[in-house]
């Protein structure tokens, strides 16, 4: 099955297996391995990534679902080199530890703030409710999330 | 073992009259929506060597619709389209509450209302609300359309009425009676991502004398299938909710639902807390504005 789809602003075509799930097509056939497995139940989280601005979890979605559609993963975000103003925000924070769950975190933190969520601890943590943590009790995450959301509205009133 | 996407035989129909032909030619396949629970079960490898039948693609059957007596909730809808939806959110808030409790964000993003009710769970978090708002489950098929009230739906755990080669095309909620004081309540483990240990939805009239004029309260969680509290509510028509009514209601609760002990929780903790929320529903009735 021949499917069209655009990755990281990048078109790709991919074909192969339709039922192939879009996490394994990312990382097997486009070595995209920033988006890890977890669970492979839905539950965690980790594999989130971005379709069409959503976060859904990649771990239970056929690649046959995304013809068409625009999916962003944690590469989207910054490089090793130059790292996105969320992840620096992680890093300070300690926001990640093990780093497991963190490119879900992200994705799903970015969702919220590009679409300007608001910094309340209650709803930043309702929309990473679908991402686990085992590290670092959350409270770091939410902290990174809400400094970015502060910093954000600060510069859009001094522009 | 994991799924073997080569093993699958897959078929995505663009349109509702492709989809109807395609399950009347292959009513052995397996029906994909949202994916949120099927593809967890590809995932263990439980579904390798099956035909899929993707219905994700059909337009026909996504959105919400207003009708004249209520809204009709097409089976594609994911559970965040139908918190966003304007007509949802005035007139049926508890569908919205429901929808907003079904795992996290990436499942609601993913997750439709149809596979839900398709997927038939005795935890389903929308069914106790859409018992309560009396809603009707519309079906279709190459032979035609047929309706279904929802608490008709269920035959038992992961069992419903579907005919072979049927869909679940949409679900009609229709209006109830204005001033209904209303209540959703989800008990689980933690605040979002758990299945419930017990789910429960109830709507009361009450008259201007403080006597019940009607309540409907729907547990999920409780029995094999979603259940109204029938006994409790006919009991508490016509009375005032003084102390022994609300009490004797809580204890008619226990004839209408049948818990499990399980890895989540126990039949008497499941009794006790749909009693206490049964409890503190009928008594704050009285003391609360009706919205
Ligand atoms: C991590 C996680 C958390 C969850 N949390 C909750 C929760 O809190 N509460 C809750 O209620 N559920 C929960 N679920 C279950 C699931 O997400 C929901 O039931 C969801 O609504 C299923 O919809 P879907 O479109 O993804 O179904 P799918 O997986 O696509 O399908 C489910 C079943 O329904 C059938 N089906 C789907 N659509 C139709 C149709 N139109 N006609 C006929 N048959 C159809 C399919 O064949 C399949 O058997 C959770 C699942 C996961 C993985
Ligand atoms: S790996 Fe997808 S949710 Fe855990
Ligand atoms: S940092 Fe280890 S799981 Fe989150």
């Amino acid at each position: 099955m021949r499917i069209k789809l655009t990755i990281n602003k990048k078109k790709r075509v991919y074909e192969g297996a339709p039922f192939k799930r879009l996490i394994d097509v990312l990382r097997e056939n486009y070595e995209l391995t920033g988006t890890k497995e977890g669970c492979g139940e839905g539950e965690c989280g980790a594999c989130t990534v971005l379709v069409d601005g959503d976060p859904v979890n990649s771990c239970l979605i056929p690649v046959a679902q995304m013809n068409g559609r625009r999916i962003e993963t944690v590469e989207s975000l910054g490089t090793p080199k130059s790292l996105h103003r969320l992840q620096e925000s992680f890093l300070r924070e300690g926001g990640a530890q093990c780093g497991i769950c963190t490119p879900g975190m992200l994705m799903s933190a970015w969702a919220w703030i590009s679409r300007g969520g608001s910094a309340r601890p209650s709803e930043i943590r309702r929309a990473l409710a679908g991402n686990l943590c085992r590290c670092t009790g959350y409270q770091h995450i939410v902290n990174s999330v809400i400094k970015i959301i502060k910093e954000r509205k600060r510069e859009s009133r001094t522009k | 073992m994991r799924g073997a996407p080569d093993s699958i035989y897959f078929l995505q129909p663009s349109s509702l009259e492709k989809a109807l032909q395609a399950y009347g030619e292959n009513p052995d396949s397996l029906v994909l929506a949202g994916g949120t629970d099927l593809m967890v079960a590809w995932n263990a490898g439980l579904l390798n060597n099956k035909k899929v039948l993707d219905i994700s693609l059909i337009r026909e059957i996504r959105g919400v619709r207003a009708l004249k007596k209520g809204v009709l909730i097409g089976a594609l809808t994911a559970h965040a389209d139908i918190q966003r939806n304007a007509a949802v959110r005035r007139h049926f808030p508890l569908i919205q509450t429901a929808c907003s409790v079904v795992g996290g964000l990436q499942i609601q993003n993913k997750g439709t209302l149809g596979g839900n009710i398709a997927n038939a769970s005795p935890a389903g978090d929308t069914f106790p609300v859409l018992a309560v708002y009396e809603a009707i489950v519309r079906l279709i098929s190459r032979q035609g359309r047929r309706a279904l009230a929802f608490m008709d739906f269920f035959e038992g755990v992961k069992k419903t009425r579907l005919l072979p080669a049927e869909l679940i095309e949409s679900v009609e909620i229709p209006y109830s009676r204005k001033g209904a004081r209303r209540l959703f309540r989800k008990v689980g483990t933690r605040a979002a991502q758990a299945i419930s240990k017990t789910v429960a939805a109830g709507l009361l009239w009450v008259g201007q004398d403080g006597t019940v004029e009607e309540l409907r309260f729907a547990l999920g969680s409780m029995a094999s299938t979603v259940r109204r509290l029938v006994k409790a509510e006919k009991f508490i028509k016509g009375k005032k909710l003084h102390r022994d009514a609300v009490e004797e209601a809580c204890r008619l609760l226990k004839d209408d639902v049948d818990p499990i002990d399980d890895v989540r929780s126990t039949r008497e903790y499941r009794l006790q807390i749909s009693q206490n929320i049964l409890r503190s529903f009928l008594s704050e009735a009285n003391y609360y504005e009706n919205p």
